[in-house]
């Protein structure tokens, strides 16, 4: 195929905007937010200048957008190295065990800034029942720094009034840097609306990164961020899987529709090293709408069965035939293995799976009847009533709507849970990404897992958070800010270290602007030369790019059409298919700034499938059953894979070098 | 659920250079058609339903309906964002109505002074543990 090129001869050249930082945050969301307010603290008596750049509004940008109603990790009055235990269970036995107990160490106190600057969080009420955030003030309860008891749903998690749960944490992180901007004079530190395509290396040091670039996708205004340091937070990546839902309904995805693997790409084109990429999370939700579980669960004390109603984790059969092939990894009950005792019970016949709200909801009926009386109980019920509805519509509102479309009422009638597109992340049940430097002073941390600074990748001056972290997942919301913390002051640290740096990216700003604007230049070249945009030899448009990445990924790469089954022979198929996109994505098309963007999150969303696909390809076993498996070795080896897999992609080559390190339990 | 703006209701937020809904989504699906002045939803497949375009829209001409490829018709969800909660009227296809207000924050919008109280970082201790304002806890 004929090489596309770009020199704006069919497309108007932008209008170049150059910034000059010290500390650059890429993303928007909770990580991002937490490096901003960490950041300006330390950084602001010393001169040094943050900037941020995000490519949605930060009010409502990142995957807490919606809001939530529960905060995941907080640990008070437990131990962190319990917390540390259970992420490991739940990640099969093999997690970054100082990266997550630095974690745990550190969380709490993002959840007590949150209280303080607004975030109303449920309390325990003296006679043992909830009172919300508004309930808790006029009865005059104590915030959780000072000792207030948080009403825990499970052990590590709370709930809160979360509806404006970004929009506070944004509040925070853009005073901040604003403190930041006047303190050191520039004109401008955060930047809004700005999609970061590319990460350049440096002219004069070939390990490091120089500058980030991208585009407005409101004005024609092409940006270069020269920063000594970049801490990266552009999340995990969502549909490029095909998913469950066949039309407008594929934006309802459990995860956030804009994470378009763009923290993993960014990350992969530095050449820093990745690990556990073969790594994700298949959350089982309420079906279709994927309305969150965990309150029905742990809050209401919920079951859920197969349609026969039997308890689809106790089936004999399936736990022998289970153990057998994972040991006792089964016994772990983690998520992986609910996911694939609820599969086997499903490919039995025995679906759909029924999350069996009306009893859970009937038994609390009864103990509120019981311990309060009728009048007294029936007021109580009510206020449960409203948090059951309060669940969704904080944090995953269409499914409220699709209970009240159904006629569902939960305490009248259950509802089908089914397991979703998988998803890529490392801040939930999951922990694909990168590999990082971890804090080094756990007693027993191995040498290569603290080399230098904090949650710095292996490209020097480069810092990893939130859901980009690899083998550490379930930090949730709170830990993704506090991650966010961390890698700031670390990062802030490495300036002072490495004052004299000076970046200079290795291409020229002609060069870097012709790249990322190829896709609209080649649509003005060819567009008329069909009658239907749509439909021209010469293009590929976004929308068919991300259909292609996700028939590709799902067919071959263990998605929902093969019950997450994948094996050597279909990875290598898939793998080549993949290529062919890979070299079509030269000739991406975009109309206009908006399908620029969505051109190059669907790149994004290429690498990050490939470098997923290729650590399948490399774990001979299936570690993760109810995630996906390798149906050549189905069975977990932990004589030959308790290791981290790790892997290293070179921009130029396209190629993936693959290796293992070993895994060391450090906290026991 | 895409969301989409009625017609009758939506004034473009009076020609500014973006109107509210543009200005919030998250997803960037939110445009103005300046020949008509009206917002709409580009993408509708891409949209989260997050509802910030609903919540954000001062006429209140964004709603949401439900996605057709698994959502019955009749039903919709309504919010009425204020300054501290939230009012819901949840509609279903049968015509009952549910109305809940829940809480979403304790302080006024804007008044967050993020360091107040703090101590100021102490740089000795950069390359230990802990934040700039405590000492992370040992266990």
């Amino acid at each position: 195929m004929e090489k596309e090129t770009c020199t704006f001869a069919y497309c108007a050249k932008p209008e170049v905007v150059e910034v000059d930082t010290d500390l650059l945050i890429i993303g928007g969301g909770m990580s991002a937010c937490g490096t901003a307010y960490e950041a300006a603290k330390w950084a602001t008596p010393k001169g040094i200048k943050i900037t941020m750049v995000d490519k949605a509004a930060t009010d409502r940008s990142g995957a807490v957008a919606q809001g939530l109603s529960a905060i995941n990790t907080y640990i008070g009055e437990n131990k962190v190295a319990d917390y540390v235990k259970m992420v490991r269970n739940d990640l099969m036995g093999i997690t970054r065990d100082d990266l997550v107990f630095d974690l745990g160490r550190h969380v709490d106190d993002s959840v007590h800034l949150f209280e303080e600057w607004g975030l109303p969080i449920w309390k325990k009420g003296d006679d043992g029942f909830s009172l919300d955030g508004f309930q808790a003030r006029e009865a005059g309860k104590k915030s959780l720094k000072d000792g207030g008891t948080p009403v825990r749903t499970g052990k590590w998690q709370i709930m809160i009034n979360g509806e404006s749960y970004k929009v506070i944490v944004a509040e925070a992180a853009k005073k901040a840097l604003e403190y930041n901007r006047k303190a050191t004079g520039v004109d401008q530190n955060l930047y809004e609306r700005v999609f970061i395509v590319r990460l350049f290396k440096d002219a004069n040091d070939p390990k490091r990164v120089a500058a980030a670039v991208g585009f407005s996708v409101r004005e024609h205004k092409f940006y270069v961020f020269r920063a000594k340091t970049m801490v990266l937070g552009a999340g995990g990546a969502v549909n490029i899987f095909r998913p469950r839902s066949s039309k407008e309904g594929q934006g309802r995805a459990w995860y956030p529709v804009w994470n378009s693997g763009s923290g993993y790409a960014l990350g992969m084109q530095a050449g820093a090293e990745m690990t556990l990429m073969e790594n994700r999370f298949v959350p089982a939700r309420f079906k279709d709408g994927y309305g969150p579980v965990g309150a029905w669960f742990l809050f209401f004390k919920c079951k859920a069965t197969n349609s026969l109603g039997e308890d689809y984790c106790a089936n004999e059969k399936h736990l022998k035939e289970a153990r057998e092939k994972y040991g006792k990894y089964v016994d772990g009950m983690g998520t992986t293995i609910r996911n694939h005792l609820m599969m086997q019970d499903m490919k039995a016949g025995k679906g759909p799976i029924i999350m069996r709200t009306h009893e859970a909801m009937a038994a609390i009926n009864k103990t509120f009847m019981e311990k309060l009386g009728d009048k007294e109980g029936k007021k109580k019920l009510k206020h449960l009533e409203a948090e059951a509805w309060e669940d969704f519509l904080d944090m995953c509102i269409g499914q409220a709507g699709l209970w009240a479309a159904k006629n569902i009422e939960p305490d009248k009638e259950p509802s089908e849970i089914m397991p979703t597109e998988p998803y890529l992340l490392g801040s939930h049940a999951g922990c694909a990404g990168f590999w990082v430097s971890g804090p080094g002073d756990i007693p027993g941390t191995p040498a290569d897992w603290a080399w230098g600074y904090n949650r710095m990748s292996t490209v020097p001056g480069l810092f990893m958070m939130g859901d980009i972290v690899g083998a550490s997942g379930h930090k949730f919301s709170s830990g993704s800010h506090a991650e966010g913390r961390i890698a700031a002051k670390a990062a802030i640290a490495f300036i002072l270290d490495n004052a004299g740096y000076k970046p200079v990216a290795r291409k020229s700003i002609d060069e870097m602007m012709g790249e990322i604007y190829r896709p609209y230049e080649i649509y003005e070249q060819y567009k008329t030369y069909s009658t239907d945009p749509d439909v021209n030899p010469y293009y590929i448009r976004p929308a068919m790019l991300q259909a292609r990445l996700q028939k590709i990924a799902d067919e071959y790469f263990g998605g929902i059409s093969t019950w997450y089954v994948t094996s050597k022979t279909m990875l290598d198929e898939g793998l080549k298919q993949l290529q062919l996109l890979k070299e079509d994505s030269l000739k991406m098309a975009a109309a206009d700034l908006h399908e620029l963007m969505r051109c190059w999150e669907n790149y994004h969303r290429i690498l990050s499938a490939e470098a997923h696909a290729r650590h399948i390809l490399y774990r001979e076993e299936s570690r993760y059953p109810g995630y996906y498996y390798r149906a050549d070795h189905d069975y977990i080896d932990d004589n030959n894979w308790k290791v981290f897999t790790c892997s290293k992609y070179d921009m130029e080559t396209g190629q993936f070098t693959m290796s293992k390190r070993p895994y060391v339990e450090v906290i026991n | 659920m895409p969301s989409f703006v009625i017609a009758e209701k939506c004034d473009g937020c009076k020609g500014q250079d973006k109107t509210a809904c543009q200005y919030i989504c998250p997803n960037d699906l939110m445009t103005l058609d300046r020949e008509k002045m009206k917002a709409f939803n580009q993408e509708v497949d891409q949209c989260w339903e997050c509802y910030n375009c609903v919540k954000i829209c001062p006429q209140q001409a964004i709603e949401v309906r439900g996605y057709q490829d698994f959502t019955p018709l009749g039903a919709n969800v309504i919010p009425m964002r204020g300054t501290d909660a939230i009012m819901w009227t949840v509609k279903f296809r049968n015509g009952n109505l549910k109305r809940f207000k829940f809480p979403i924050r304790t302080t006024a919008e804007g008044t967050i002074d993020p360091y107040a109280g703090k101590p100021e970082p102490d740089f000795s201790k950069i390359k230990e543990s802990g934040f700039f304002n405590y000492e992370a806890r040992k266990q």
